[in-house]
């Protein structure tokens, strides 16, 4: 693996009493695509906003090409683009304004800013409305324009955070091929946090999971998937026409099953995890007692289900161990963070 | 060695075409361009235009009564005069400026840092390799080439009117006093500029500071001296039963509580300034006034009396100034 672009050791943000980013490690080689997977509050922007030296950290330290990025936020800034979940533009300059106003705070030479911004709002897809006041912009050209925003600076790293968020379907689709290709023709490095799984699973070489300030895994899809349901892999769910009548007696005799782990499941509906693929032995039980099966889903792992297997275990361990206080200030975090 | 050839690249090259501009000098740009064009800055440099011809008709239809009043020593200082006389109907330019100044600066400044947070520039702002400091420094600078510009050629244009219409040379210490009179405005618009600016430091919707700058202009300017005229009823003593030197002496305290108004001092200095036989600011006893000729006083004498006055204005400002700088380095950047 090549060298790290990106590292932390041990970061740690505090507000208050509450752990917003809780020993965090981790690198990035150069030319990676890495996705931070969380929800909302899980301390991904804390950790993008102390990558780039706005706010300090309580304990620990982030580097960004060898660069301490807490000690030295200029230099760090100029090797890295960011851009923030709702970026935001002023609206009564035209879109070439608003990037050239980026262009010279960056130092590029006062001859050249005009036609490099003009050639930057090409390569993004804007060439239509570059003379368009940035107040009329939908959400989708306002990312792109904030994409040109980062190239413009001929970063080393981008770091983009939740940027797929409140666009359309084909936005988003355009918007990562976007970055797929910048990511191979120029080698950057790109950091995109995300709650959004799927777009993350068709760009990331590599993902984390982060959750409650805390990195639960990281690695590629696979890798993770193995990690995860090594126990119990399988998940069938069984819906019926109504609802299952004496279920207490149809979970024991699900368990009886070989390979059954756990069922769960509630009104009409049964779901039964197990080490092995026993779907025809499950459904040929539901028959024999008589039940109207209207459905049988087999479950694959997505990242989907990673990030919910990850994040439900994480939920039920802070219930076991008494801390709903946690659980509350959790969720007041997000509302913060949110405003 | 490197670094100083690097240096010296670094200062000849900033002479030539393909040199950029610092960070600092982009945003005072394009924070100078924004506010002039912005409508609030336009329609309130349009009603202090107005204000400014409106007193400059009254004061210029008086003028020949006023330079006739043999009574008064100022009367030969015709372009003070034209600052000053009224008949009346409209106040003179300096108790307009007392009056329109704050609402100037509040305009320009009440959204500067909170607008940015809300609209999420400020967020892409600081993501780029300029130091936090070089916004809120712009952001003030801006604001102040723009009031200075306007106040300038305000004043510029008032004397070259006054030498167009009456054909009277100005004298140096006539145009020295126009001069510090514009300075002093300046300096009064941009501690109420300061003051909002450090409120939309404070407070982050616009509306809030907004409306707790105007209440804060609103409390000096109406409030304060109901409250303070109020507390001084009902705490000092009947002035019949006091000896004459304590009259002075209570006179002074209540001058100087009065005094912690911006507006106040702004009034206090325009008027030592603008009438050169002003030679004092607060009452003169007896002795003092014995043989004194009632002549006016020379600029560096005025400058002396309003010396005080002028520098309670550059600290309030400069106290503003620190706070909001203090605040917003601290501050969390994020949406």
């Amino acid at each position: 693996m090549e060298s790290p672009i990106i590292e932390m050791h041990g970061l740690t943000k505090r507000y208050g009493s509450l752990k917003a980013v809780d020993n965090l490690h981790l690198s990035i080689a150069k030319g990676e695509i890495f996705g931070l997977l969380g929800p909302n509050g899980a301390g991904k922007s804390t950790t993008i906003l102390m990558l780039l030296g706005l706010t300090e950290p309580d304990a620990g330290e982030a580097r960004i090409c060898g660069l301490n990025a807490t000690r030295n936020p200029i230099p760090v800034k100029r090797k890295v683009g960011y851009l923030p979940d709702n970026v935001g533009f002023y609206n009564d300059l035209t879109a070439l304004e608003n990037l050239s106003y980026i262009a010279r705070l960056n130092g590029i030479p006062e001859a050249e800013v005009q036609e490099r911004s003009r050639q930057m709002l090409v390569e993004v897809g804007l060439e239509a409305a570059i003379h368009k006041k940035a107040g009329a912009f939908s959400r989708g050209m306002k990312q792109r324009l904030g994409l040109a925003d980062v190239l413009i600076k001929q970063p080393e790293v981008i770091i983009l955070d939740e940027p797929t968020l409140g666009i359309d379907p084909a936005g988003v689709r355009d918007f990562l091929e976007l970055l797929r290709q910048l990511n191979q023709r120029q080698g950057l490095t790109i950091l995109l946090s995300s709650h959004h799984l799927h777009q993350v699973q068709q760009v990331c070489n590599r993902v984390g999971i982060f959750v409650g300030g805390q990195l639960l895994a990281e690695g590629n899809v696979e890798k993770l998937a193995a990690n995860l349901f090594n126990a119990a892999p399988w998940v069938v769910e069984v819906t019926l026409r109504t609802d299952v009548p004496q279920r207490e007696a149809l979970e024991k005799e699900l368990l009886q099953l070989p390979g059954v782990k756990t069922v769960t499941g509630a009104a009409n509906a049964v779901e039964v995890s197990g080490g092995e693929d026993i779907t025809p032995d499950i459904v040929r039980c539901f028959v024999a007692k008589g039940l109207d099966v209207t459905g049988v889903h087999k479950k694959t792992y997505g990242l989907d289900e990673i990030y919910h297997r990850y994040f439900e275990n994480n939920l039920k361990e802070d219930i076991t161990n008494e801390k709903s206080t946690g659980l509350f200030q959790r969720s007041f975090l997000g509302r913060y963070k949110k405003r | 060695m490197k670094s100083q050839l690097a240096y010296f690249n670094g200062l000849f090259s900033a002479g030539t075409k393909n040199a950029s501009a610092s960070p600092y000098s982009v945003m005072v740009r394009k924070e100078v361009s924004d506010q002039v064009r912005s409508w609030r800055f336009i329609v309130l440099a349009g009603l202090i235009l107005l204000t400014f011809l409106g007193s400059m008709y009254v004061s210029l239809s008086n003028l020949r009564q006023a330079t006739a009043n043999a009574a008064d020593p100022d009367r030969l200082f015709l372009y003070l005069k034209l600052l000053t006389i009224t008949d009346g109907t409209l106040p003179p330019f300096h108790v307009f400026i007392s009056f329109l100044g704050p609402l100037l600066g509040i305009a320009m400044g009440f959204d500067a840092i909170n607008s940015e947070q809300s609209n999420g520039t400020l967020v892409r702002l600081m993501a780029q390799p300029v130091y936090r400091d070089s916004l809120i420094n712009a952001k003030f600078t801006a604001s102040l080439i723009v009031i200075s510009t306007l106040f300038l050629s305000l004043s510029l244009l008032m004397t070259g009117g006054g030498l167009m219409i009456t054909g009277v040379k100005i004298e140096p210490s006539e145009l020295v006093r126009i001069l510090c009179f514009t300075v002093l405005s300046i300096i009064y618009v941009a501690f109420w500029l300061n003051l909002s600016i450090l409120l939309s430091v404070r407070f982050r919707q616009t509306a809030t500071s907004a409306l707790t700058a105007i209440a804060i202009w609103l409390f000096f300017t109406v409030f304060y001296q109901i409250l303070v005229n109020i507390i001084i009823k009902a705490v000092l003593p009947d002035p019949n039963t006091l000896t004459e030197s304590q009259i002075i002496s209570y006179n002074n305290i209540i001058l100087t509580v009065l005094r912690f108004v911006p507006s106040q001092l702004f009034t206090d200095a325009t008027t030592t300034l603008l009438m050169p036989s002003v030679r004092s600011l607060g009452p003169l006893t007896m002795e003092q006034m014995a043989g004194a000729i009632p002549a006016p006083i020379s600029v560096r004498e005025s400058l002396l009396v309003v010396w005080p006055q002028v520098s309670g204005l550059i600290a309030a400002t400069v106290v503003c100034f620190a706070l909001s700088y203090y605040l917003f380095m601290r501050r969390e950047i994020r949406t």
